[in-house]
């Protein structure tokens, strides 16, 4: 029988997997680059982040524990940073961002 | 059982692969690239965990600075030329750039 | 020089905690290389107080739970929006004035911004300027209500102390 922590770890984990899938799709179906740079950042925040909390419980009190801490601080870290990067480079080198609702034209677009 | 996030993570790195190739600017494949080296982080981790070898995490922490750096260097290549795709109008670089 | 030294502790204690491996030559060669990088570091003239920022009170300590629930709430949004067929997206820019007084602090924000999925701080100029990108229009109200600008600016003025002495 597993235990306790087991299952809470393979819950992070699925869910982790799950956030990195939609992030993905989201890559995928969003209709613009700024759009994207969303998409991307839910698998640099939820989809790490559950991955490697489900990973610390198989770790338990370790010195893994403490790298696996910093391997997620660094990708906190060098996640937003880097996506502001390139939004910014985008909008500087004239990339205009697609700016009319969605909501508005489901019906002529369906 | 470690094998179920792998599968998810590689199903969602062949998807960026898939944006990455469709473009249409280069700023897409950039954010794609950079979306798949996270994800490479977590594939490499969950790898250590699934061979029992918990050392492989001095390499995803490698591999994400690396990552970290390897996206700056584009972006700052791509301030002076393209790399593919659709070519943008450059502006007016500007004096005080942080 | 005092900042050079804490850099220098710094990357050890760092380099003691990765290698596993305590055998006098191997830890004289981590220490050598430590300091390598640290007369590189000063080479390039990077070593200030920014170098190591060790100004965790225990306001930054509060605001960071915060900030760790509104990006999962966040990312729940998003995950609904994006799994929705009909994707109810409306992408738009939004202009917000910071009320921070120092860069940290308002780097600070920009990052925080950034952090949360559906806004992206696209431009940050140092009189407190931000140009954002939201997702959808209530995302973009729920940032200019400026919850997140105040709690940077409350956590800011905290720092602000020790901040001074060092400059």
């Amino acid at each position: 029988m597993p235990g306790a922590l087991d299952i809470l770890s393979w819950a992070c984990l699925l869910a982790g997997s799950f956030f990195a899938l939609v992030s993905s799709l989201a890559m995928l179906r969003l209709p613009d680059f700024y759009s994207r740079v969303h998409g991307a950042s839910i698998s640099d925040t939820m989809g790490a982040g559950l991955i490697l909390l489900g990973l610390v419980f198989q770790a338990g009190l370790s010195l893994v524990t403490v790298k696996l801490g910093l391997v997620l601080m660094f990708l906190v870290i060098t996640g937003p940073t880097s996506s502001h990067t390139l939004a910014k480079a985008a909008y500087r080198l004239g990339l205009d961002p697609q700016l009319r609702s969605k909501e508005e034209n489901a019906s002529s677009q369906n | 059982m470690f094998a179920a996030p792998m599968i998810a993570i590689l199903v969602s790195m062949a998807m960026l692969l898939v944006r990455a190739v469709k473009g249409p600017t280069v700023f897409d494949r950039i954010l794609s690239v950079n979306s798949f080296g996270t994800k490479t982080v977590l594939l490499i981790a969950v790898l250590g965990f699934l061979t029992g070898r918990p050392a492989f995490l001095d390499l995803a922490l490698v591999y994400a600075l690396m990552n970290f750096i390897s996206t700056i260097a584009v972006l700052k290549f791509t301030r002076f030329g393209s790399l593919a795709g659709k070519r943008l109008r450059p502006t007016e670089p500007q004096a005080a750039d942080s | 020089m005092k900042a050079a030294f804490n850099l220098l502790v710094a990357l050890f204690g760092m380099w003691l905690l990765w290698s596993g491996h305590y055998t006098p030559l191997l830890v004289s060669i981590g220490l050598v290389s430590c300091l390598g990088v640290v007369l590189l570091c000063q080479r390039m003239g990077i070593v200030d107080r920014e170098a190591l920022p060790l100004d965790l009170t225990w306001r930054t300590l509060r605001y960071i739970p915060w900030l760790a629930l509104e990006v999962v709430k966040s990312n729940l949004d998003l995950a609904r929006r994006v799994l929705s067929p009909r994707m109810p997206i409306s992408p738009q820019l939004i202009e917000l004035q910071a009320t921070q007084k120092t860069d940290l602090g308002l780097v600070t924000l920009a990052n925080s911004i950034t952090l949360t999925p559906s806004t992206v701080t696209i431009e940050a100029t140092s009189d407190g300027r931000l140009v954002v990108h939201a997702l959808a229009s209530d995302i973009a109200e729920d940032l200019l209500k400026g919850e997140m600008d105040r709690r940077v600016t409350r956590v800011e003025g905290s720092v602000a102390g020790t901040m001074e002495n060092t400059a």
